[in-house]
């Protein structure tokens, strides 16, 4: 026989969680040892927030409590009541994409688009406490995030331009960004 | 394509524009839905439980303790699936869950499917399994090495531990050595590695009541995942199965096969009558593996003294892991793409897979082809040295001319190597630096070729490899459908843009629905980098037909001539009289009006091949990509630490369809490269039950922001007649280079050689250590293992007389 | 997904209630700060307490107070994004704050605190790994078996030192304070730590890690150098920590320790011999160097290969002392 290494009971202690995500109210009762991320993503159905590795080695989980990227994938939602949660579902005012968002759709900063929520959400940290970052402070600021298929370089050139725009100057992406060099 | 219908040049004005993606404001906005992202009420969740032994009789499975938990709804064992299932026919050696052994740690043995995850994860836990050890395979070595029956991880193969030989001689190879002015041996290894995309798979299966059964997955190959249900869920009609791939957050080729896991929640759903879910850890994501074999290679090569080559022998031996997969196709590729870029008049090529207690190693970007790229293009640099020639001069006054046939009968088109060679070598100030740079700082080049799609399926048929449908309707909609799956590398938005472009409208208002066998029309899958050549072929003809059928209905009503009309702008007109005209939706309901319902296919099927000979169906291609690129090091003498701070590549990709994701495209190959070049791995302890060494984020190193380079890009287009527009890939063909340039450029740095894959600062630090010494300054395989490789099929190559036939078989020879 | 195994969550709001309820919980009960570690643990099953003490609700856990001149306090579960970035520390125990910023990615050190380091798990390839994985070797000494698979006729458990602060601290001395039902009671950082992969703490499983105490800053010069991998995310498969005490250019006092190397933070007490009362030169540097990477122990328990690693221990205990001689320049951070 087995031993078990951890036991689950299907009549699970719930917690009784208040969360503040994206601007709203939640109330949920929500499995007691279930992390941000599985609440999220799970009882709230804010499916944007991804997950690569649950053990806080991809980056891809990332959200923002109180401005600040964190892992959701290793915080307890317990901890995280009465703060502001946002997640990539509370970046755009309504229609309108954040800046971010925009530059990532437009250059192919989004290839198979699955770490992009934990990309935008660490850049839109960045951008609020660093309007001018250089290209080693995002490449710093996003070290803890992974991506397979771009290889940063289309997202750092999406960050800075979306630094710019946010800064009020007339951006454009540079010609070898969209074509490649002469 | 670029011309009108009066033959006139037409400028084009969605293709070769860098427009956004179809999908992606939704990527951005968290819209898309991933298939773990997919929920469906009274949903289970599955989780399987997986041997913990490398080899191993199956003795006595107990489910008793897990059924007594409340909250499961049903345990799966592997008796109840006997058929088995593998993505290539040659090999159906996979169960859905093992019934009499297990071949690797990881391999699945019971499905469990529950309430909740929580409480699927326990109950296997309590299943317990009684294993009685085999004799475990861990080495290539291993692999070759005679073992009795019981022992065999397979019943199948060619003998033994051994999968598959390949021995193809195109012309006398023994012959070109003698008239060769130096003959040059070398042995390189490359170590496996794996894709790991973000996303880790994940499938929801929902078998409804009317008997018909929905699985939405992460695979890359819907259509495949199809054929694998229909055969293991028979008498299940293939009719009543309909796969949807989601988009995937990353394949690379991992998700390429039909895998357990999609089998055993379609099953469990069946079995339920309730939907099912699953959604694979990290660590079984490194199970499910098919990635890049480990493979330890030996080329000899002819050359006269301007750098030509007058014949070359390559012998690859393949790790393969415990199973089948795509393996004798990958076996082939290790041994098909040696002569497209530079002439090879006589070539022979002896490979072999053997199977051994690992997951299976399969395709992986670049699928078999850049073990021996790196083999090849180090090879090159150091007969470069021994010639006294300049390793990018040697390069580009050889190079197969376009147009032209290769010994093996790979059929060449458009070229463009020569031009991407001279865009690196002008970009990087090659010709100042190159040799000239101080200690520790050094430049390497390399180069490479890759397919736009293979010539053949994986499965033997006569129908088109690719299929789309238009459906037009009077609001001016244009709904597009195709098999192909969208695994981020925008081929859905290549429908749209070459939809858009023939019917002169804007790509964004077009529906794209893809990869839904029961809705879309078949396309084979996101792989071999055959998407945008076939779907997009396919697209063109569907949508030249509609605009025919519009053209008619819109020439009659207005009395102009078909010809004299442009679609532009959303609008059908007179390209003598742009008033005169119509706007697309009327045009639509003209043609509606005139044909009734109006809908229009394309197909697209490759040409035939040039070879007739057992094998030629591998590597033949409709279109070569062509890529060039220059590394630079940083290499500390007293460490072995490699820097790569840039890296110059230019890629012919015939035409690019969009140029801001030919450039993602090239970006994100030379990442991936990267990675392989200095620091993937996925190795195992031999000693240690073959465990994998590492099966997580963080063990297995994939670069961050801060060990990736600038990447210099150029885009050669030399359009190919076979491509749309001209167009041909650029998802793979970016990656090969890299490592042998990186190991290039590490000798120019500090003058040793690190024929292996990948150049860790160990490996770098013994050969300077060796260099110091006195001894031979390198790092690599020091012998090869001993074959009886089976007679050669002898082709003689298309300048000896041959025809693509090959010769009658004789004798058996023994190499060491 | 990976997840955590059930267990009930207590959120105390003081040292005092904590301890209690630490008491009260059991010998299996966890303390938790920012759950980096801890958390990871739990869903690899290396680590299954059935109540979780969270500390995050205690406000007198976190801060950073005194000054250079007495030396300053830094509460447990401050951050360590905040000890990167907090200006007193930035100014005047600067490399405390660089060795932090060596630690795994910003998005980990915006949840992970400096006691939590400062108590990191010891880590091993064999050990770090899931609950299954771990089965397929039979288990390991540390965790439900009985073998060290790294060295497998030795008596004891090899596991890693793998905190990026923990040799600094010991380098230049400082304590914690530890509370438990018993009273409180400061340790020097050099006596937290001892030599076994299994019990590597010299703290009682009740003992809550309040504060950290740097020394006061009277003329030391100390640095950090890591070795990994890639520059985020990767423990240090070693570190290198040195604090010197100058007069002129003549060594007075010399402190030397070795992270990642040994399942302790390993002084080179050899090296300090070499270097106490000589000239810090290129000589002398050497000849420390030489004798430093003698007591280094890396096994076939991390990543990169062990004589690759033993090799580097040289090469960065010169980097580290040239760099406090102002000879050389600092590691990229």
């Amino acid at each position: 026989m087995t031993e078990s290494s951890g036991s689950t009971d299907p009549r699970m202690d719930r917690a009784l969680l208040a969360l503040h995500v994206n601007g709203e109210r939640y109330e949920v009762a929500a499995p007691a040892h279930h992390t941000l991320l599985e609440v999220l993503r799970e009882e709230l159905g804010l499916t944007g927030t991804k997950h690569g590795c649950e053990l806080g080695e991809c980056g891809t989980c990332a959200v923002l409590v109180d401005g600040e990227p964190v892992l959701s994938c290793l915080l307890m939602p317990q901890d995280c009541e009465g703060l502001e949660i946002v997640t990539v579902e509370g970046m755009a005012d309504g229609p309108e994409l954040d800046p971010l968002q925009r530059a990532f759709a437009d250059n192919g900063a989004a290839q198979c688009g699955y770490c992009t929520p934990g990309f935008l959400l660490t850049a839109r940290a960045l951008i609020d406490k660093n309007p001018r970052p250089t290209r080693e402070e995002i490449k710093e600021a996003l070290s803890g995030n992974l991506c397979r298929c771009t290889g940063y370089l289309k997202i750092y050139e999406a960050i800075e331009l979306a630094a710019a725009e946010g800064r009020g100057e007339d951006a454009e992406f540079q010609r070898e960004t969209l074509y490649g060099y002469e | 394509m670029a011309t009108s219908e009066n033959g006139a040049p037409r400028e084009l004005k969605v293709i070769g524009h860098p427009l956004r993606k179809v999908d992606a404001r939704a990527k951005v906005t968290g819209q898309t839905r991933f298939a773990d992202d997919l929920t469906l009420p009274r949903m289970l969740h599955a989780k399987l439980l997986r041997s913990t032994e490398a080899h191993a009789r199956i003795v006595r499975i107990d489910t008793s303790a897990a059924e007594a938990m409340p909250g499961v709804r049903a345990i799966l064992t592997g008796d109840v699936l006997p058929e088995p299932f593998g993505i290539l026919p040659v090999s159906q050696d996979e169960h859905t869950l093992c019934i009499d052994k297990v071949r690797f740690v990881g391999d699945p043995v019971v499905a469990v499917a529950a309430i909740d995850e929580d409480t699927a994860e326990e109950a296997v836990r309590r299943i317990v399994v009684e294993y009685e050890p085999l004799k475990h395979v861990a080495s290539i070595d291993d692999g070759l090495a005679p073992c009795s029956d019981a022992d065999r991880i397979h019943d199948y193969g060619t003998h033994d531990n051994v999968h598959k030989y390949v021995n193809l001689e195109f012309g006398d190879v023994e012959q070109s050595f003698e008239e060769a002015d130096l003959v040059q041996e070398d042995s390189f290894y490359f170590e496996g590695n794996t894709h790991l995309p973000m996303e880790q798979h994940a499938a929801l299966a929902a078998f409804d009541p009317d008997g018909k059964l929905t699985l939405w997955s992460s695979t890359q190959t819907p259509h495949y995942v199809h054929r694998a249900l229909a055969k293991v869920l028979a008498p299940l009609p293939a009719s009543h199965i309909r796969v949807i791939a989601c988009p995937n957050g990353g394949g690379f080729g991992g998700k390429s096969d039909p895998f357990n896991h999609e089998i055993a929640v379609a099953k469990l759903s069946m079995i339920t009558g309730r939907p099912v879910k699953i959604c694979l850890t990290r660590e079984e994501v490194f199970y499910c593996h098919r990635g890049r074999h480990p493979v330890l290679m030996w080329v000899k090569t002819g050359f006269k003294k301007d750098g030509s080559m007058t014949g070359m022998h390559f012998r690859s031996y393949l790790d393969g892991g415990a199973y089948g997969s795509y393996g004798v196709a990958s076996t082939f590729y290790t041994g098909a793409l040696q002569t497209v870029t530079y002439p090879v008049p006589r070539y022979k090529f002896q490979g072999a897979r053997v199977f051994t207690n690992k997951p299976p190693c399969g395709p992986k970007r670049g699928h078999g082809t850049p073990q021996p790229r790196f083999a090849l293009e180090v090879h090159l640099d150091k007969v470069a040295h021994r010639l006294g020639l300049d390793p990018a001069q040697m390069r580009l006054d050889h190079l197969v001319p376009p147009n032209s046939l290769t010994a093996n009968y790979l059929r060449v088109g458009s070229m463009g190597l020569g031009a991407c060679i001279e865009k690196v070598v002008e970009g990087s100030a090659w010709k100042e630096r190159y040799g000239k740079l101080p200690e520790g700082h050094g430049l390497g080049l390399a180069c490479g070729s890759y397919l736009s799609g293979a010539g053949l399926p994986i499965y033997w048929n006569r129908m088109p490899h690719s299929g789309v449908q238009l459906k037009l309707d009077r609001s001016g909609g244009v709904a597009c459908f195709c098999g192909s799956t969208d695994i981020g590398q925008g081929s859905d938005s290549v429908l749209a843009y070459v939809v858009a472009e023939v019917l002169g409208i804007d790509p964004f208002a077009i529906r794209v629905v893809t990869a839904d066998t029961d809705l879309t029309p078949v396309d084979l899958g996101s792989y071999s980098s055959r998407v945008t050549l076939m779907t997009g072929n396919a697209a063109l003809q569907a949508a030249e037909r509609a605009r025919e059928l519009l053209a008619q209905a819109v020439a009659k009503k207005l009395e102009v001539p078909a010809v004299r009309l442009t679609f532009a702008e959303g609008r059908v007109f007179d390209v003598e009289d742009a008033e005169r005209g119509m706007t697309f939706a009327e045009a639509v309901q003209a043609a509606e009006a005139k044909f009734g319902t109006i809908g229009t296919v394309g197909s697209y099927a490759p040409p035939a091949s040039a070879g007739k000979f057992k094998g030629a169906g591998v590597g033949p291609s409709p279109a070569y990509s062509y890529t060039a690129i220059v590394a630079e090091t940083f290499v500390d003498p007293e460490t072995g630490i490699v820097e790569v701070p840039r890296i110059w590549c230019a890629h012919d990709a015939g035409k690019c369809i969009n140029p801001a994701l030919v450039i993602g495209q090239i970006e994100g190959g030379v990442y991936m490269g990267l990675g392989e070049a200095l620091m993937e791995e996925m190795t195992y302890r031999g000693n240690r039950n073959v465990v994998h060494h590492h099966p997580s984020m963080l063990e297995y190193k994939s670069p961050t922001t801060h060990e990736m380079c600038d990447v210099i890009s150029y885009v050669i287009e030399d359009p190919d007649p076979n491509g749309p527009f001209g167009a041909k890939e650029v998802g793979q063909g970016p990656l090969l280079p890299v490592m042998p340039a990186v190991a290039n450029a590490v000798f120019d740095a500090v003058g040793v050689r690190v024929d292996e894959v990948p150049v860790t600062p160990e490996k770098v630090l013994r050969a300077l250590q060796a260099k110091a010494r006195g001894r031979d300054p390198r790092t690599g395989p020091t012998r090869l293992p001993e074959v009886a490789w089976r007679p050669p099929m002898r082709v003689p190559p298309p300048w000896e007389g041959g025809t693509g036939e090959a010769l009658p078989r004789e004798g058996v020879e023994v190499t060491k | 997904m990976l997840r955590l195994p059930t267990f009930r969550y207590l959120r105390p709001e003081s040292v005092e209630q904590a301890v209690a309820w630490r008491t009260d919980g059991g010998p299996e009960a966890a303390f938790v700060a920012g759950g980096t570690d801890l958390y990871p643990n739990m869903k690899r099953r290396q680590q299954t307490p059935p109540i979780v003490i969270g500390l995050g609700r205690i406000p007198e856990l976190r801060g950073i107070s005194g000054d250079s001149d007495t030396g300053a306090r830094v509460g447990a579960t401050t951050t360590l994004t905040r000890v990167c970035e907090d200006p007193f520390l930035v100014e005047h125990y600067p490399e405390v704050s660089r060795a932090a910023r060596t630690i795994s990615t910003p998005l980990l050190r915006n949840m992970g605190t400096i006691g939590g380091n400062v108590l990191l798990d010891t880590r091993c390839n064999y050990y770090d790994q899931t609950y299954e994985w771990r089965r397929s070797i039979d288990f390991c000494m540390k965790k439900e078996g009985t073998i060290c698979w790294v060295a497998p006729s030795s008596p004891r458990c090899w596991a890693v030192q793998s905190s990026d602060l923990v040799p600094l601290l010991c380098a230049i001395g400082g304590s914690v304070r530890l509370v438990s039902p018993r009273g409180e009671r400061e340790l020097a950082f050099r006596d937290l730590y001892r030599d076994d992969g299994i019990d590597y703490l010299n703290k009682q499983p009740d003992e809550l890690l309040t504060d950290l105490r740097l020394p006061a800053r009277d003329g030391w010069r100390a640095t950090y150098w890591k070795l990994r991998r890639r520059e985020a995310f990767d423990f240090p498969v070693l570190g290198v920590a040195a604090c010197l005490r100058l007069d002129g250019d003549v060594v007075r006092e010399a402190h030397l320790y070795l992270g990642g190397v040994g399942s302790w933070p390993i002084e080179a007490t050899g090296a300090c011999d070499v270097l106490v009362g000589r000239r810090l030169d290129e000589e002398t540097i050497q000849a420390a160097a030489a004798q430093a990477y003698r007591p280094a122990k890396p096994l076939d328990n991390t990543d990169f290969h062990m004589t690759w690693r033993k090799h580097m221990v040289r090469r960065y205990v010169e980097g580290a002392l040239r760099e406090l001689s102002g000879d050389g320049a600092a590691p990229r951070d």
